[in-house]
């Protein structure tokens, strides 16, 4: 048995399903990101393991311990929340130490512990201070640095750098890799933020409409999507309809492409997925298909294209600046080039209809 | 221009204040005039201080109120801390229609308030102080639920949940995060279910039956043959008290936000 494992493990709010006989198993001391769009069920799994919701069916085990009923303060689980949840009323020495003050620790014990968790957050000296003199950056280290102090089995993260500007949720991204590695705990991270997710997850855990689309490391997610939902909700992609002639040959938008696939059958419908920086800009005639430009857009390290070729509206991430009207060709390698199934159940089909 | 503005605004200052307060200030001073008279000054004397002790009339009403007004606005207290913390993790939906059936006693004339109250208890009880403090009660829950319903709603959802989390029971979080978090509420809906209870007279003269009276009460009855000048000497005691009491509530609120501001 897995350190923890979702049986079956099905939820609803107000008749609405949320979790539908979940399966999950995490390996102990791994950082894993549990990635999807908003209502797609992340945050009701991290509330399920934390022990603040409780499963309509299904259970759930820890270590080999069935912990389904057992309640929130009982768990060696502790939590950082998106809103940090810190105590206003109490000082941030305070607040640290709530929880081995609940544990009946020594003094000295808890004044060492305060100490440390300041050190790993890098907040040294702050112990007098209150909560309200703190930014949010400051106030979410302190959240973590309470939940950590406690040495739970496993720190669960509910998007806890939301609220942070884009340069902050940088550093801190690496601050809480540095924390994982110093604690050698397992981190369940919850976030709807793709590049996060990628950064900073051994594995990911992909989610919607609280079914598991996909799980695997970063790369593995990023260059072979499991489905359309996966290839367009990590990073940007051209998720073209085509059939798999035979094996290594692809044909899509009219023409005939060899790729590095096979096993998918003969004759077969199948997605193309193709990421836009992927894609090579010729001279006419040079590629598999000519286009012309349509919009051209700097965005900071690349230019962003928008390739029209007959009915099809390609995007293209290219570093060569490109005049809107100009007419090139697209050109791709085998290699790059990701062939999905068409979802067959029903089910499925729903949910990829539900996306767009 | 600038001068003359300002002189104007404190002019006006100086006269609301004066409206509002000028009232207090001959009541005060007619408590200090040894003479019967409302109209005449008969220089100044200290005795209807001292005869308050030996009015048994006054006395009594006062000790009445005393404990009408303690015991119904504690049990207020408590029924009203506790309802707002179930309204507060209500659905939605029944928290509207829960805020909506607070509100009407709040918004319901005192006197149809009292004569119902009066038609509902001959029913089941005697009336007298026990059915006055069961109406002061009734009519105080409101003030405390609207004073502790917003503290609730201001403290973060989550920091419960983040309580139990760190290993606190419901019962210890509560105590430890909660309930620090809502006091002030507490105490001012207290405060003011205390006021409410004290300065009630409609709803109390229904509700009181025979020989029981209050201050408010027995003010009335004593207008009938002219009020003793010792009811200046108790009214101006009891707004003293009051004054005082505001004082300590706003010295410590801003005390607080000193603290918080010099740890900045």
């Amino acid at each position: 048995m897995e350190f923890i494992q979702f049986d079956h493990v099905s939820k609803s709010y107000e008749k609405q399903l949320i979790l539908d006989e979940l399966d999950l198993y995490i390996k102990e001391n791994t950082f894993v990101t549990l990635l999807g769009p908003s209502g797609c069920g992340k945050t009701t799994t991290l509330r399920l393991l934390g022990g603040f919701e409780k499963p309509d069916s299904g259970k759930i085990y820890l270590n080999g311990n069935d912990i389904t009923a057992l309640p929130a303060n009982l768990r060696p689980i502790n939590t950082v929340f998106q809103k940090y949840a810190l105590f206003p009323h109490m000082t941030i020495e305070e607040n640290i130490g709530f929880g081995l003050k609940i544990q009946k620790k020594s003094k000295d014990y808890i004044n060492d512990k305060i100490k440390y968790a300041l050190k790993l957050v890098n907040l040294d000296g702050f112990e007098k201070r209150s909560i309200d003199s703190l930014s949010g950056g400051q106030q979410q280290r302190i959240a973590i640095a309470r939940a950590i102090v406690n040495e739970p089995k496993v720190l669960l993260l509910d998007e806890p750098l939301g609220a942070l500007d884009l340069k902050l949720r940088q550093s801190m991204q690496y601050e809480l890799m540095k924390i994982k590695q110093e604690l050698g705990i397992t981190f369940l991270y919850v976030t709807h933020d793709q590049e996060e997710a990628l950064t900073m997850s051994d594995t990911i855990v992909v989610m919607n409409q609280g079914y598991i689309q996909q799980i695997g490391t970063p790369e593995d997610i990023y260059n072979e999507p499991e489905n359309a939902f996966v290839a367009d909700f990590i990073g940007e992609s051209n998720i073209i309809e085509g059939i798999m002639i035979k094996d290594e040959l692809v044909s899509f938008l009219g023409v005939q492409v060899p790729c590095v696939d096979k096993g998918f059958g003969t004759m077969k419908p199948v997605d193309v997925v193709i990421r836009p920086e992927d894609v090579e800009l010729d001279a006419p005639g040079k590629g598999f298909m000519d286009g012309v430009i349509t919009d051209c857009l700097f965005k900071g390290v690349h230019y962003e294209l928008d390739v029209q070729c007959g009915e099809y509206e390609w995007l293209v991430h290219t570093t060569k600046y490109f005049e809107v009207g100009q007419k090139v060709s697209l050109n791709v390698i085998p290699f790059n080039i990701q062939i999905m199934n068409k979802p067959e159940s029903e089910d499925e089909e729903v949910l990829k209809e539900d996306d767009q | 221009m600038n001068k003359f503005k300002k002189g104007a605004s404190s002019l006006y200052l100086a006269l609301i204040f004066l409206f509002l307060y000028a009232p207090i200030l001959v009541l005060i001073v007619l408590s200090f005039n040894d003479s019967m008279s409302r109209t005449v000054w008969g220089g100044f004397t200290l005795k209807w201080y001292a005869n308050l002790s030996s009015n048994d009339n006054i006395m009594e009403a006062l000790g009445t109120t005393i404990k009408i007004t303690l015991t119904s606005s504690i049990f207020a207290t408590i029924l009203g801390t506790t309802a707002a913390i179930g309204i507060h993790y209500m659905k939605k939906r029944h928290t509207a229609i829960m805020l909506g059936a607070t509100n009407i006693p709040l918004l319901n004339a005192d006197i149809v308030t009292g004569i119902s109250l009066m038609l509902l208890f001959t029913r089941f009880t005697p009336l007298g102080e026990f059915s006055v403090i069961l109406a002061h009660i009734a009519f105080s829950v409101p003030y405390v639920i609207f004073n502790v319903l917003p503290r609730l709603q201001s403290l973060s959802e989550a920091c419960f949940e983040a309580a139990t989390d760190l290993g606190a029971t419901p019962m210890y979080a509560f105590y430890k995060v909660v309930w620090p978090e809502i006091f002030p509420g507490v105490l001012s809906g207290f405060l003011m279910a205390l006021t409410m209870s004290l300065d009630d007279f409609t709803i109390t003269y229904f509700t009181k039956g025979a020989g029981v009276n209050t201050l408010s009460t027995m003010l009335y009855t004593q207008l009938r043959k002219g009020i003793q000048p010792e009811l200046y000497a108790l009214s101006t005691i009891l707004f003293l008290l009051a004054f005082a009491l505001l004082l300590v509530i706003n010295f410590k609120g801003s005390a607080r936000k000193e603290v918080v501001k010099n740890e900045k």
